[in-house]
Order: structure tokens, then C-alpha cells, then sequence
């Protein structure tokens, strides 16, 4: 009986390392398939059946796609754009979410009833009319037309409203009777507090600020100020039947991100996982 | 006593200065890029597009031209066709997915981070990598498959190649979140149930479907609002000159050509209003649903 239960047990483990590695294998491919094409000549990505690895490994389609797409503009324009997107995001919402969370002041629900609408709604109902007030201050093609629609952050106002809730109130007081006024109390004592929320929001709003395609494509037509999606999109429009090219330039557009998950994997994954639902 | 309540209110005063202090740009802000944006689009939904950026109201005009568009009717009927491709299966495996992550065995890490890759790379690369894959002469799915299957030029099949490459980007995600839901299901519940003699199945529609049921019902929701605003994955794997385009435009892909390319801003208003109104009757059914299904108890 007993052995026929552990019997089971092994069983059940090995089904579940089964499921794991070809679920595994399914989720890596593509990337490999990438790596290994962007390696190969335009003819022997087109040889049926196909080799795996390139014949000979040459690095010319990487050299096409930079002489294409001018990358290091579009890694400082993405990188700029997260990090503004980021400071902004965490600063202004770690200030929003505090008063909303622990001040009184009059007219408060009212003003939190904005941040609720905008929650609510798609953010492509605002794309026009933002798009349209950039192009009026003749903003567009510019980092700072990256960051506009990220300058403030709806849920993560929401999001660290909630992490304040979550802080007694008694620590506040303690810190007010010790002198700090509001904003020492605030910057000294329980933002510290929320480092764990903060951390989440900023790896949650680098990964959609890295990823959103629409607005960079609408705001920035300048080649030069474009981010990787963007730029990528581009690319597609120039090759559409050089495919090794294409993946060379996808592989340089992936990397960075993929660099820092590798080396912050736990920090990304719970960060999603704490703001997920969004 | 007096003295008392005079600096209580000089407290309370100072506390409300620096509230609205603390608000004031995340006010502003919302105020210049969402609400003033949002109340402008529904006036554009209502106004024609002139040049030189000039509008005028014209009443129903964009929505009488959008209710009578053919194409109108089809990106809708390709946007409600992809969510039920992708959320049911994207939700069934991504469930199995968090069941799987929440057994104990070693390198359960490691595979949560593989399955949540996607997640980090952008829907651009993504959606490259999985175009050259399902090419039609040269791909190696149809080297696999021994069959040449035009996955992204045939009008019929180009939404289920769509529905692939978005469930096999979701589905980390997706899991990761059932998963912080499994986790926190005592494990008390199991060992009380296996006492009883239940099996891990029983145990699974028992136990674990009911007691995740709030964390599925966020998870779906938020697949379903993000699957009606569908745009990146099928603009980047199916340009504009593609053949199939009418059979794999989304609303969101019909707003910006409407909206960006032939410069019908109006027309492009009136889509993304539509849109909105879509989510929020979609949003309605599940949260009125929701209370046969999701058990908030315990």
C-alpha cells in the first residue's frame, strides 16, 4: 500500500518534469530559432529542409541592421524613456498615494475619483487628443513625447495608496511627536517603508513602457528618436523577406531587457506578481 | 484646552497644505493627459476632420459612417473572435501552468522564469521571430508540419496564428499571477481532504478551483480587457499590404490606420469610443457573472 502511494508519487513528479521540459522547449525555441537564423545568409535561411546551426556563423546581418536602424539611438531614446517614465511613475505616485492614503484634506474623494476614471478607461481613448497637444507645442519626435502619457501613473497611485494603507498609523504619529513635519515624515519614515511596492511598480512600468508600440510609433516618425519597438516596426517595413536580418535586429532589441531579467529575475516576476491584475 | 485646539488646527491646516501639495501633480497631470484627452476624443467622435488640424461638429455623422462600415463590423467580429481563441485556452494553460509551478520539485524557479519570458521581451521581437517561424515556404513550422500552410496570408487561419503567439506570451504572466493566488490556499485544506480519502483530481475541483476562483476572476478579466485592445501583436504580423488584413484587423488596428495612417481622426474617435463602450458591457457581464462562480467565502 505505502509503496504503491510513493510508486504514485514518482509517477505524478516525473509526469510533472515531463510537462515542464516540453513546456520549456516550446517557450525557448523561438529565441533559439532567432539566435541561430540571425547567423545565417539570406540563401541558407531559405535551404528546405533547413539547417539548424549556420554553416558558417557570419555576423553580417547584424551589420546590416545597424547600418539600417541607427540602435544606439534607439537603446539611450528606450532607455531614457523608462527611466523618466520610472521617476516619474514612482516619485509622484509614492507623493500621490501618501497624501490620498494617510492626510486629510477636503475635496480628497473627489480628487481620488480621478485617478479611478482614469484606471478605467484604455489608454487609447487619450492617444489622439495627446498626440494633438504635442504636435501643437511642436513636441513630437523628442524623449520628452516618449514619456508624456507616462508623466504620472493612475495605478500606481492606486497601487501605493494601498501599500500606505497597509502602514499603521501610530508610525506617522511617532515620527510627527519626534518633529518631522509632513514631508520628512513622508520622505524619512514611510516612504522607506513601501520599498518593496516601489520596486514593483518601477519593474512593472519599465516592462510596459519597453513594450508599447502604438505611441512611439504615432509620436516619434523620426527615425532617430524612435524606441526599439518602434524601430523594429521599421525594420520589418525595409526587409520583409530578409528574415535573418530581421532576427539579428530583434535579437539587439531583446537583449537588454533580457540581460536585466536574467540577472533581476526574482525582482521582475514578484514585481508583476504584486501589481498584477492590472 | 484652548491652546490645545489652536494647534491642532494649525496641525490640521499644515497636514492639508501638504495633501494638496503631495496630489498636485498627479491632479494636474491627470487632468492635462486623461481627462481633458478623454472628454476631446468623445468631441472628436463627434467632429470632422479638416486640414491643417481643424475640426467641426458634424453630430452622428462618424458613427452613421462607422455603423454602416463593412470593415467596422469586421474588426469587430476579428477582435471578439480572438478573445475567444485566446482567453479560454490562454487561462486553461496558463492555470495548468501555476498548478504545475505549485508542486514541489527542484528548478520550479527556473521554469517560472522560462515560462515569463515573453513577458520581458517587447510583442515587437516577439511577434518577428514567430512571423519568420510560420513563413510559408521557408518556416520551420511547416518544415514540422510537412504541410504549407499559409499562416499568415490566409484570411481563415490568420486570426488562430494570431490567437498562438498571444496565449504563448500571456501564459507566464497569466500564471504567475494564478500562482501567488495557489499560494495562498492552506495546505491544511489538502492534508484535511487526503485524510478523507480524496484524489489529487478531487482535491483540484474541490479545493483549489473554488478557493483560486477570486484570483481567476482578476486574471480574466484583465485578459479580456487587454484581448479586446489587441493591436501590437497583429500589427506586427500582419502589415497593411497583406492580403488578409480585413480578416485580422482588431478595433484597436482599425483606430490607429483610422486615426494615424489615413489621418479620419473623427472616424478613429468614434472606433475607440465604441471600444471603451465594448470593455465596459464586457466588463459588466463578467462582474455580474462572477457570482455564480467565484467563491469569496473562507
Amino acid at each position: 500500500m505505502n509503496s504503491s502511494l510513493k510508486r504514485a508519487g514518482r509517477i505524478r513528479t516525473a509526469g510533472v518534469y515531463i510537462f515542464f521540459i516540453l513546456g520549456s522547449v516550446l517557450m525557448i525555441f523561438p529565441f533559439v530559432w532567432m539566435f541561430l537564423t540571425s547567423f545565417k545568409t539570406v540563401q541558407e535561411s531559405m535551404i528546405i529542409p533547413p539547417t539548424i546551426l549556420p554553416e558558417a556563423w557570419q555576423t553580417k546581418n547584424y551589420s546590416d541592421a545597424m547600418a539600417s536602424l541607427p540602435f544606439l539611438s534607439l537603446y539611450k531614446n528606450t532607455a531614457l524613456m523608462i527611466f523618466w517614465r520610472v521617476v516619474c511613475a514612482v516619485l509622484f505616485s509614492s507623493m500621490a498615494g501618501y497624501a490620498f492614503a494617510k492626510l486629510k484634506f477636503k475635496g480628497k474623494n473627489i480628487l481620488f475619483s480621478l485617478v479611478l476614471i482614469q484606471m478605467m478607461l484604455p489608454s487609447q481613448i487619450f492617444i489622439t487628443p495627446q498626440y494633438q497637444m504635442l504636435a501643437k507645442l511642436g513636441l513630437t519626435n523628442t524623449v520628452f513625447a516618449l514619456v508624456f502619457p507616462g508623466i504620472v501613473s493612475a495605478f500606481g497611485t492606486f497601487f501605493l495608496r494601498q501599500a500606505y494603507l497597509g502602514i499603521p498609523d501610530e508610525i506617522a504619529e511617532a515620527a510627527y511627536l519626534d518633529g518631522c513635519n509632513q514631508w520628512q515624515t513622508f520622505i524619512k519614515v514611510m516612504a522607506p517603508l513601501t520599498k518593496a511596492s516601489m520596486a514593483a511598480l518601477a519593474v512593472f512600468t519599465a516592462v510596459f513602457a519597453y513594450g508599447d508600440l502604438m505611441w512611439p510609433l504615432i509620436v516619434n516618425t523620426d527615425i532617430n528618436m524612435m524606441t526599439l519597438s518602434s524601430g523594429l516596426a521599421t525594420l520589418r517595413g525595409q526587409f520583409s523577406t530578409n528574415f535573418p536580418v530581421m532576427m539579428a535586429g530583434s535579437l539587439l532589441a531583446m537583449i537588454p531587457m533580457v540581460v536585466l531579467y536574467l540577472i533581476f529575475q526574482k525582482q521582475f516576476i514578484e514585481g508583476v506578481a504584486m501589481t498584477g491584475g492590472k | 484646552m484652548g491652546a490645545g485646539k489652536v494647534k491642532l488646527g494649525k496641525r490640521a491646516r499644515s497636514e492639508s497644505m501638504w495633501g494638496y501639495l503631495m496630489v498636485a501633480p498627479t491632479v494636474i497631470g491627470l487632468l492635462v493627459l486623461n481627462i481633458y484627452p478623454f472628454l476631446d476624443t468623445i468631441k472628436l467622435s463627434f467632429s470632422k476632420t479638416l486640414p491643417f488640424g481643424l475640426y467641426e461638429l458634424r453630430g452622428l455623422d462618424n458613427y452613421i459612417e462607422m455603423f454602416t462600415s463593412a470593415e467596422f463590423w469586421r474588426a469587430n467580429l476579428n477582435t471578439i473572435w480572438f478573445c475567444v481563441l485566446t482567453v479560454p485556452i490562454g487561462i486553461f494553460l496558463a492555470l495548468v501552468v501555476a498548478v504545475m509551478l505549485n508542486t514541489k520539485i527542484k528548478g520550479r524557479t527556473a521554469f517560472r522564469a522560462i515560462f515569463f519570458l515573453p513577458m520581458v521581451v517587447a510583442p515587437a521581437a516577439v511577434a518577428m521571430v514567430w512571423k519568420w517561424m510560420f513563413n510559408t515556404e521557408y518556416g520551420i513550422i511547416n518544415t514540422i508540419l510537412m504541410h504549407k500552410i499559409n499562416w499568415i496570408t490566409d484570411p481563415n487561419i490568420v486570426m488562430i496564428t494570431c490567437a498562438i503567439v498571444a496565449v504563448w506570451s500571456a501564459i507566464g504572466y497569466d500564471a504567475v499571477l494564478l500562482l501567488s493566488g495557489l499560494q495562498n490556499i492552506s495546505k491544511s485544506y489538502y492534508e484535511a481532504a487526503s485524510l478523507d480519502g480524496a484524489t489529487k483530481l478531487q482535491q483540484f475541483f474541490n479545493i483549489t478551483l473554488p478557493m483560486v476562483s477570486p484570483t481567476l476572476f482578476v486574471v480574466l478579466i484583465m485578459r479580456l480587457m487587454s484581448s479586446i485592445k489587441v493591436y501590437d501583436l497583429i500589427y506586427m504580423l500582419i502589415e497593411e499590404s497583406n492580403p488578409a488584413i480585413t480578416s485580422a484587423q482588431s478595433l484597436m488596428y482599425l483606430f490607429y490606420r483610422e486615426s494615424f495612417v489615413q489621418g479620419n481622426r473623427g472616424l478613429g474617435s468614434s472606433v475607440v469610443i465604441w471600444t471603451v463602450a465594448l470593455i465596459g458591457l464586457v466588463t459588466a457581464v463578467q462582474f455580474w457573472g462572477q457570482k455564480k462562480w467565484v467563491n469569496y467565502e473562507v
